[in-house]
């Protein structure tokens, strides 16, 4: 018998992530954001979340995927992180999938960049991969540009 | 049955621990007067209580201590033996040890097993030396012998006992009131004071006080306050920044849609119910500045002992009140910065001698509000800082360049302690000096919104200067836009606002060498653009600009914003970490509509673009007491006014508040006055021109400009036909006036101008105040 695990599914720039579902607090739809000037590109701005202000990161730009067309809007997935409520900015919200850990393996070795930074693992489906995010990486947004610098 | 006793160890420990600290504070005055009987009483009663309250808690190693403290306090009470240093120490060690099992107790609910019969034994050799010194006086050592023998049933209800007070007092001893209380059980019907009184032991005017402090302690400790726990008062506070947040929605809501006129009074109430009640939150977390001072004598005596040093430590504005949040967040930087000024600051006495100086060193801690911010003041007069130690060290650690070190001024130069892994301690003590610290201290008052500054005098002293928010949670902001984006200035920045059309923008608005320069009065303001500082500008530059004049860090700048809305009332949240790193914001806020807007950090924004640099102010500290001697002719800033048909009147921009607009239909009438409704309550108006009796004007105006001034929770609008500008001066009356409401007239700016007393007109208004409170409270 193998462990199973549930992920709440994201799309993205074309490929399918997935973080754990109890990381999750709740998916909405599209906010108004305010933008915060002089912040690394990566944030996406600040919404109100029922009266606590939450701060989004666009993963397009952090995984370094192409800018969403115009009148494509964001959706939210709020989540957890030991910092706080983070917004994650996705294309679009999938079904919530349980995996078995038999169809894991680890990223390949030949990812490189923030790809190889922020994919924990991979799930392997018939006709897709499922990409499992490292939420804590992917919102910690000081690190890796200190290592640039 | 068991939380009944946790509850009352519970508060016999918060009631120990805030005696702990008093006890502090007169055992270091004891020391520097030995004889002070008052003192001396007051400790003696503190030690009795905890030994008296522990008896009946059933802790038996804090009663032993306690017990031979008391002994020998007993015998300083009565004066058979003197304080000396000796015996100062071993009482502090007693009260130390006293603290320490309070806070085991608190921990484990048990005294611990660490083993204090060593303090004992001192405390009892001390004890007994007191007693040998004169010739055994019998009757003095009388009253310690009869505590150990009659005991007396001690508090075991929460009301304070009346012979228990007579005995506090030092001045009746035990064994009277016990043989009174026997007396009392044996049918005399006398209250216990008469038969004291009776008996020849006590007088009538201790008896009488006695009573008097009885009543008190009854009515204003067990009626009239109660403890409350800071969560619960935290979450009360977060709860009311909720509010304040949806009061701002349906305010929002309700000036722009069309509403019925029931709503729009339920939504007044509501406004003024939020205001008072945040009010009121907020004072229930106010606490003196005091109550962190306390400690500071017994830690600058613990150091100058240590370091061979003499300090004597002054306060000033001990009843300064701030929020707890912020008293708790300032209590390690403040001990720290103390302690640094004893260990580095304050030289040795034969240092002192050599330089010329008193051997004893001075300490002067002040606290004092200014324009909604907290001062504190920590001085010393002693060696001051090396500043070219301090550029040598911080050049050799490549914080900074050679270059930028000499062209560094001394203020820059000094703050560079507040860098990391810089100390200048020649001499690396337990206390300080390991470069950890002055950067910690920084650190921890930016986080709470404060600001640090250093000013040094070689040779003459340190002046340290905190300034911080007297609340975190909710402050009054100016919300601005720029770039498409509004943010909200804080209000304690803001100094005023100069609104420019697009021509006098493009004519006033100078260049020098490429830094815009505003002339404000004559002065030459630097200028920032909000929107290319955060670099959102969209290139248009066409419009009207308003610039927003602020202050930061003593110096003034001028901000251009494209557009000024309200000042509102906003509840600061914390940035998110992925936030925290940008200099520019110092949180962000919902507004009225909901949208989430950034509060600038006015400081930051200056310093990224360079506008804050230095100025002349050089105040060091010259015996620690006597500064800020002020020797210039006192200049005064006045708001001109012009009144009627050609008056023009001034009042001091000191006493005004605000100004603002009326629209003239907006004007109404009540208890035949003129008032307005403004700020949730109602403002009275006073027509300058007509009350003072200027020839009125033929123009005639929408809107009318108003002066805003408020005193002990009052407000009065002086109503003036426009204003003309604000100068500063040296206020010299030329004609003194014998019409009341004018001081008399000067010359402003060339032309005569009355110096209104505002004072005066205030108090002719005080009976219409009157009625209307009337009129309000009988609703």
């Amino acid at each position: 018998m193998s462990d199973t695990r549930q992920f709440c599914t994201l799309h993205l720039a074309g490929h399918l992530f997935g973080v754990p579902v109890m990381r999750v607090q709740e998916v909405i739809s599209y906010q108004v954001m305010t933008r915060v000037p002089l912040a690394h590109d990566v944030i996406g701005g600040l919404i109100n979340l029922r009266g606590q202000i939450v701060t989004a990161i666009d993963l397009r730009k952090r995984l370094e995927f192409p800018e969403r067309d115009a009148d494509q809007r964001a959706m939210n997935v709020v989540v957890h992180t030991p910092g706080g409520v983070v917004s994650l900015l996705v294309d679009a919200i999938g079904d919530v999938v349980e995996v078995e850990d038999t169809i894991y393996e680890a990223p390949p070795e030949t990812l490189a960049g923030v790809a190889k930074d922020l994919i924990l693992g991979v799930y392997k489906f018939e006709d897709h991969l499922l990409l499992e995010l490292d939420i804590d990486k992917a919102v910690n947004i000081d690190a890796p540009l200190e290592l640039v610098a | 049955m068991e939380d009944g006793m946790d509850e009352l160890l519970a508060e016999f420990l918060v009631e120990s621990f805030e005696n702990l600290d008093q006890l502090d504070q007169d055992l270091v005055v004891l020391e520097q007067a030995p004889n002070d009987l008052e003192v001396l009483k007051s400790i003696f009663r503190t030690i009795h209580t905890i030994k008296g309250t522990c008896g009946f808690l059933g802790l038996s190693k804090l009663e032993r201590i306690t017990h031979v403290g008391e002994s020998l306090l007993s015998l300083l009470r009565d004066e058979v033996a003197t304080v000396d240093a000796e015996i100062a120490t071993a009482l502090l060690a007693m009260t130390d040890a006293v603290r320490a099992i309070l806070v085991e107790i608190e921990k484990t609910h048990a005294e611990g097993d660490v083993d204090y019969s060593a303090l004992v034994d001192t405390l009892e050799r001390l004890e007994t030396r007191a007693k040998g010194e004169p010739e055994a006086d019998a009757a003095a050592v009388e009253p310690v012998e009869a505590a150990e023998t009659v005991e007396i049933p001690e508090v075991a209800e929460h009301d304070r006992l009346l012979g228990e007070i007579l005995v506090a007092t030092g001045e009746v001893r035990e064994v009277d009131v016990a043989v009174g209380l026997i007396n009392q059980e044996h049918g005399d019907d006398r209250p216990l004071g008469e038969i004291l009184v009776d008996a020849g032991v006590a007088d009538t005017r201790l008896v009488a006080d006695a009573l008097a402090e009885q009543r008190e302690a009854k009515s204003s400790v067990a009626d009239s306050t109660l403890r409350v726990d800071v969560a619960l008062l935290d979450q009360v506070m977060t709860l009311v920044g909720e509010l304040v947040l949806a009061r701002n929605q349906i305010l929002q809501y309700a000036s722009t849609q069309d509403v019925e006129p029931a709503f729009a009074n339920t939504t007044q109430r509501l406004n003024m119910i939020t205001t008072e009640l945040q009010a009121g939150v907020m004072k229930t977390r106010m606490q003196p500045i005091g109550s962190i001072w306390s400690r500071f004598p017994r830690v600058v005596r613990d150091l100058a002992a240590q370091f061979g040093k003499q300090v004597r430590i002054e306060m000033e504005g001990k009843e300064t009140e701030l929020d707890k949040t912020i008293i708790e967040a300032i209590k390690d930087p403040l001990t720290h910065i103390v302690r640094n000024s004893i260990d580095h600051g304050i030289e040795t006495p034969e240092t002192r001698r050599a330089a010329g100086k008193p051997e004893e060193g001075v300490l002067f801690l002040r606290a004092y509000h200014e324009g909604g911010q907290v001062i504190i003041e920590i001085l010393d007069d002693g060696a001051g800082i090396d500043l070219e130690r301090v550029k040598a060290k911080a050049t050799a650690r490549g914080f900074i360049t050679s270059e930028q070190a000499a062209k560094m001024s001394d203020r820059e130069a000094a703050n560079l302690v507040f860098l990391p892994g810089l100390s200048t301690a020649e001499k690396v003590s337990n206390v300080s000096g390991r470069g950890v610290g002055m950067d910690v201290v920084r650190t921890n008052i930016e986080k709470i919104g404060g600001t640090l500054d250093m000013q040094t005098r070689p040779g003459a002293g340190t002046t340290i200067k905190v300034k911080i928010p007297l609340t975190l949670a909710i402050v009054p902001a100016l919300i601005v836009s720029s770039g498409g984006d509004r943010y909200a200035i804080p209000q304690v920045s803001l100094l005023e606002l100069v609104g420019l059309d697009r021509d006098s923008a493009r004519v006033g608005i100078e260049s020098v060498h490429g830094a815009p320069v505003y002339r404000l009065r004559g002065q030459i303001l630097p200028i920032i653009y909000l929107d290319r500082e955060l670099e959102v500008a969209d290139g248009d530059d066409a419009s009207n600009v308003t610039i927003v004049v602020l202050k930061a860090d003593d110096r003034q700048f001028g901000m251009v914003v494209d557009q000024v809305h309200d000042t509102e009332e906003i509840v600061v949240k914390p940035l998110s970490p992925q936030l925290k790193s940008l200099s520019g914001f110092s949180g962000c806020t919902i507004m009225g509509d909901g949208h989430v807007a950034l509060i600038l950090d006015v400081l930051g924004l200056a310093q990224r673009a360079h506008v804050v640099s230095e100025v002349q102010e050089q105040q060091g500290v010259g015996d620690g007491t006597s500064h800020l001697a002020d020797t210039r002719e006192p200049t005064e800033t006045l708001l001109i006014l012009k009144v009627g048909h050609e008056g023009r009147a001034a009042v001091s921009l000191a006493a005004v508040d605000r100004l603002e607009e009326f629209k003239r239909e907006d004007l109404e009438r009540t208890a035949g006055r003129d008032v307005v409704q403004y700020r949730d309550t109602i403002l009275p108006l006073v027509d300058i021109g007509a009350s003072l009796g200027y020839a009125p004007t033929d123009e005639y105006t929408d809107t009318v400009q108003v002066v805003v001034y408020s005193n002990a929770g009052r407000m009065i609008g002086f109503v003036a036909d426009r204003i003309v500008d604000i100068v500063e001066q040296v206020i010299t009356i030329q004609q003194k006036s014998d019409q009341p409401g004018i001081v008399g007239s000067l010359v402003v700016q060339g032309a005569v101008t009355d110096l209104l007393d505002i004072e005066e007109i205030v108090r002719s208004v005080a009976p219409f105040y009157e009625t209307l409170e009337e009129v309000v409270t009988s609703v």
